[in-house]
């Protein structure tokens, strides 16, 4: 019948390891986010929604899922390009722009934030330009954009890249010997062969983006119902010491993170069953 | 004699002139080539060079006393110290997953390392809400220790535990692929010639992983000490106590001191730079050695 709970093993260390994983495990996230979810059912569902179920909070959620959407979709776009170039194309400077993608991943986020804000404020570098044509970037959700775009970077890139490794040319050959032109062959056999890693990314891309904080804040100006995004609506609650109403909106924000793992779970789940790999 | 050929093919011309036909025209490969450098040059390598510029605006001298003030080096001390924590502990914590999950066989294997991963798909300030509804002054754990003088929010022991929180994935996610390539073949081999457990790790398995270790432990020590949103959440933001380097630049920037907030963060983007450089180095020199998918 079904497989025993535990096989044994002849290596040691099994319950000391068991044992360091499971205790960190529960101490430092399940018991956290189940104090979250138990904060959440002692108010109650009716206490729930009527906390979020405000123009304000309904505003900043649609607002960050928004802007997410558009930042990881453009990341998708570009993000598959990068990759492209940096495995296909050989270029001067190409191992430093690989390298560099990671940026994002390493710069803290309040220090993108500060440094994004004085590109793109009326008086920076780029900000003064955009304000001698009409524009303003910094405290728009225009702002708000660029800081999202900058935290998703990496994702659609990185999960692309060995997926562009793995192809092999012979496939494309084919095609080319089969008379296609190289935009058709690209069209209709690169990208399918891209497509779930690509899509992987997106979602990864947009997860990040919707929790995202630290490099929002400083770029967003923080206007309710225009520029506030949901995070800081938590922040904001916390410091009105509003317990429930911060509960209701981290409930909120941690369905949609769920509901965005649960999808790239199955993109891959799908994809694998396509193709074999991500 | 001649090592001239005696026939010759009809010369391509135009654009098949020897062009393979797996890659684009050189004109749209430029053309693709300056897209993403122009992208990247908005917005990756214009906010690195503006936080330097902005730290250097009045002068390297500014910049450097701006660092020595007791609000920026008790922060970089802060700083110091919860990574100090933080990172060994999720080590720890990584190794110990590691092992246990690929050197064992049972059920539930997919849900730990799905609930380990967990940590990735929570917004850090989500993160700083659950530790202060757990260990709040309001809450019974965090009453009692407030009442016996060693509070958790708004202290130190939740901002080592927030940075434990948003970093705890990155050690075991590096090491478990590693380890599930590599079998157990050759602990189970040192076990029939009589070593003990502890003589196994460090003699065969810490060996075969210590790159890859090294590789996680970077990626953890670089987002520890730049955390922002779920230290931000439960620091409370107490001057020269409960105030981190991200949260200074943030407190010194709202505070329109320019100089002394960019100044802060050019210490962690020089950080940052470095860590990229190693990692990029352990890339090419151990990439035999790390884990296939370097995923975030």
């Amino acid at each position: 019948m079904s497989r025993p709970l535990i096989n044994r093993s002849p290596l040691p260390g099994m319950a000391l390891s068991a044992g360091i994983t499971l205790t960190l495990l529960s101490l430092v996230v399940l018991l956290p986010i189940g104090a979250l979810l138990l904060k959440g059912a002692t108010a109650g569902f009716p206490a729930l929604w009527t906390e979020v179920n405000t123009p304000r909070i309904w505003g900043a959620l649609f607002l960050s899922f928004r802007l997410s959407f558009i930042a990881a979709l453009i990341n998708l776009v570009f993000g598959v390009a990068l990759a492209w170039v940096l495995v296909r194309y050989r270029f001067p400077g190409r191992r430093l722009l690989d390298a560099a993608v990671d940026l994002p991943f390493a710069l803290p986020t309040a220090v993108a934030g500060i440094a994004l804000t004085a590109l793109y404020a009326p008086n920076g570098a780029f900000g003064s330009i955009a304000r001698d044509l009409g524009f303003k970037i910094a405290y728009t959700q225009w702002g708000i954009l660029i800081a999202l775009i900058f935290v998703g970077l990496p994702f659609v890139t990185r999960t692309v890249q060995p997926v562009v490794e793995e192809i092999e040319r012979e496939v494309e050959e084919a095609s080319a010997t089969l008379g296609a032109t190289r935009a058709y062959t690209l069209r209709r056999v690169v990208l399918p062969m891209l497509a779930p890693a690509a899509m992987t990314g997106f979602a990864l891309s947009l997860a990040r983006a919707v929790g995202e904080y630290g490099s929002v804040i400083f770029i967003a100006g923080n206007i309710p119902l225009k520029t506030e995004i949901a995070p800081l609506l938590i922040v904001i609650k916390l410091e009105e010491f509003n317990y429930v109403g911060a509960t209701a909106i981290g409930i909120a924000m941690l369905v949609i993170s769920f509901a965005m793992l649960l999808l790239i779970n199955a993109i891959q789940v799908l994809s694998r069953r396509r193709i074999g790999y991500v | 004699m001649s090592d001239t050929p005696t026939h010759h093919w009809p010369k391509p011309t135009g654009s098949q002139a020897h062009r393979p036909v797996t890659t684009e025209f050189p004109g749209f490969r430029f053309g693709l080539i300056a897209v993403v450098v122009l992208f990247l040059a908005l917005l990756l390598f214009a906010p690195l060079v503006a936080v330097f510029a902005e730290a250097l605006s009045k002068g390297a001298i500014e910049a450097v006393k701006s660092l020595a003030n007791p609000e920026a080096s008790s922060a970089i001390k802060l700083t110091l110290i919860v990574a100090a924590v933080a990172v060994p502990l999720n080590a720890v914590f990584g190794i110990a997953a590691a092992w246990f999950i690929t050197k064992y066989d049972f059920r539930g294997k997919a849900l730990l390392i799905t609930l380990i991963d967990l940590p990735f798909s929570v917004s850090p300030v989500v993160a700083g809400l659950c530790l202060v509804l757990t260990f709040g002054a309001n809450t019974a754990v965090g009453g009692w220790m407030v009442a016996h003088g060693y509070p958790i929010v708004f202290a130190l022991p939740s901002i080592i535990l927030a940075s434990m929180f948003v970093t705890f994935p990155f050690v075991a996610r590096e090491l478990i692929p590693v380890m599930i390539e590599q079998g157990k073949a050759e602990e189970e081999a040192a076990l029939t010639l009589g070593a003990s457990g502890w003589r196994i790790f460090f003699t065969v398995t810490l060996p075969n992983i210590r790159w890859a270790l090294l590789y996680g432990v970077l990626l953890c020590n670089a987002r520890a000490m730049g955390e922002f949103g779920a230290v931000a959440v439960v620091s409370g933001k107490i001057r020269g106590q409960t105030a981190t380097m991200p949260i200074t630049i943030e407190m010194l920037y709202n505070e329109y001191l320019s100089v002394s907030a960019f100044s802060l963060a050019a210490v962690l983007a020089l950080l940052a730079l470095l860590t990229l450089t190693l990692k990029t180095l352990l890339e090419w020199r151990f990439a035999d050695q790390l884990a296939a998918a370097h995923r975030p």
